[in-house]
């Protein structure tokens, strides 16, 4: 994994922890739609959250083929790299 | 593993609200008796849960207009209006729609859910983006799922997220289609339409407006918010419905887009579906001719939105953020919403009982809706109903709130 890969992972666990319920253990591998304890609209709000900490929009086909965070962190990489 | 197990999840999400004492998604009315009143377990009831707006499901000239017509071209069209034809009536709607708007153009769909579904999915190509509202009505989103486009989120009626979203697609190709609705289905928000008609003007987007739940309630012709903001001419498609102010079923879409017509034979939601039934375009052009002679009904509206409004808030409950005529009654959580509404259809007021994840920020609520028929003792017997209730499950401070000195003694 580069250092960018960890650092946007790493980024995108310290937003979830804010969101998540209490008990709810978040990890790279965590199935975000069922693993994080939220609602389809929470998920799509953090999402956002995601998008502006980023300065990226992420299109809905794309968010619909993320299942993992370590997958939400491969498509922000991606996004982030085209958009420079 | 069964073709429905997918779906367990949505079972127990039912059960568990049935145990409350109803499913909230099968209320069964045995009977609607006006605009306003229906029988419901053999006891009248209150519609505070529709979206008559102008309350013209009753109306005299509606009824015998929808009469007449279903005697002079029968009870259905039995096909599309590409391939089985288009009656007079089809037409005369589609220019009576036009002229309303001071549109060249106008279609009309079997529903306001297909118009949505029609117009944004096809006018929006494979290269192209889709800028939609995050709290968008699902025919959009649906829309969006059906269309080749990209799409991407703007939060919730923010024109600066939107112009920021907007100017990331600076260089990438394609054109740019914003969706937005003039007033939102479920806490009766409107569109900051003047800003977001800026942004369309600085950016050279395509800007659809749904006024679904704006037509006929606002602006001085009852055009919608885009009238009541003064930037008609800004937006390139205005869509909506017949099935709230105009008490029917169907849809439509405006526009002054020269090519408009080209939809009728590329939007699939159009053409392979039948057409609107004659009894519902006869009564739609008598709805429309009622809303556009009589501009009491929408005054009316919005009075008795306002005194909703400012009953509920003036007892402490916290409602939407501005008096529309869907007023958003904000709960704790899920459980007191349920119970709330369960409460509340015990002693005759019906509304809509709304939860995540249908709802925006994840709010449980009860979705209360206005009509211009509502009486001034019923919109107060609401409010004092909701009062009580909310007193008895401790969402009001017995204490703290006051009743509104209007309220006492009110009947129905």
């Amino acid at each position: 994994m580069t250092d960018n890969a960890s650092h946007i992972e790493a980024e995108i666990l310290a937003l979830l922890a804010r969101r998540v319920p209490v008990g709810v253990i978040v990890a790279p591998e965590t199935q975000i739609a069922g693993g994080l304890g939220l609602d389809s609209v929470a998920i799509l709000d953090f999402i956002m959250e995601i998008e502006d900490r980023f300065d990226i929009s992420i299109p809905l086909d794309q968010v619909a083929e993320v299942q993992t965070i370590a997958d939400l962190s491969r498509a922000i990489e991606t996004l982030t790299r085209a958009s420079n | 593993m069964s073709l429905f197990s997918k779906f367990e999840a949505v079972r127990a999400g039912i059960d568990s609200l049935a145990a409350h004492g109803r499913n909230p998604f099968d209320v069964r009315f045995e009977r609607v008796l006006s605009a306003t009143e229906a029988l419901l377990e053999g006891q009248p009831c209150l519609l505070f849960g529709t979206n008559n707006y102008l309350g013209l499901t009753f109306d005299p000239s509606c009824i015998e207009a929808s009469v007449r017509s279903v005697q002079e071209a029968g009870t259905g069209t039995t096909g599309s209006r590409i391939a089985n034809g288009t009656y007079g009536d089809h037409a005369l709607l589609e220019r009576r729609m036009a002229e309303f708007y001071g549109k060249r153009s106008a279609m009309i769909f079997t529903t306001g859910y297909q118009a949505n579904l029609g117009l944004i999915s096809t006018l929006a190509g494979r290269e192209d983006h889709l800028l939609i509202d995050a709290d968008s009505h699902a025919s959009i989103y649906d829309a969006c799922k059906l269309s080749n486009a990209e799409v991407i989120r703007f939060r919730h009626n923010d024109p600066d997220d939107l112009a920021h979203r907007l100017r990331r697609l600076e260089d990438r190709p394609g054109n740019c289609i914003i969706v937005i609705e003039g007033i939102y289905s479920m806490l009766g928000d409107s569109a900051p339409l003047h800003e977001i008609a800026a942004v369309k003007r600085d950016t050279g987007a395509t800007l659809i407006v749904d006024e679904a739940h704006s037509l006929g309630i606002r602006g001085k012709n009852g055009r919608g918010v885009c009238e009541d903001a003064g930037v008609e001419s800004d937006v390139d498609f205005v869509v909506g419905t017949f099935s709230k102010s105009l008490g029917a079923i169907g849809g439509f879409a405006v526009s002054d887009l020269p090519d408009f017509d080209l939809l009728r034979v590329v939007c699939r939601p159009y053409m392979f579906t039948a057409s609107l039934p004659p009894a519902i375009v006869g009564s739609v052009m008598a709805a429309l001719d009622r809303m556009s002679s009589d501009q009491s009904l929408g005054a009316r509206v919005r009075s008795n939105s306002n005194r909703l409004y400012c009953g509920l808030a003036e007892a402490g409950f916290e409602v939407g953020p501005e008096p529309n005529p869907i007023v958003a009654v904000k709960l704790a959580d899920r459980e007191s919403a349920v119970q709330f509404w369960n409460r509340l259809l015990d002693r005759g007021v019906y509304a809509n009982l709304a939860l995540p994840p249908a709802t925006p920020g994840s709010v449980s609520m009860l979705r209360c809706s206005v009509s211009a028929a509502h009486t001034e003792a019923q919109i107060d017997r609401a409010i004092a109903t909701m009062v009580a209730v909310g007193r008895e499950l401790r969402v009001l401070d017995a204490r703290a709130t006051k009743t509104p000195v209007s309220l006492t003694g009110t009947s129905l």
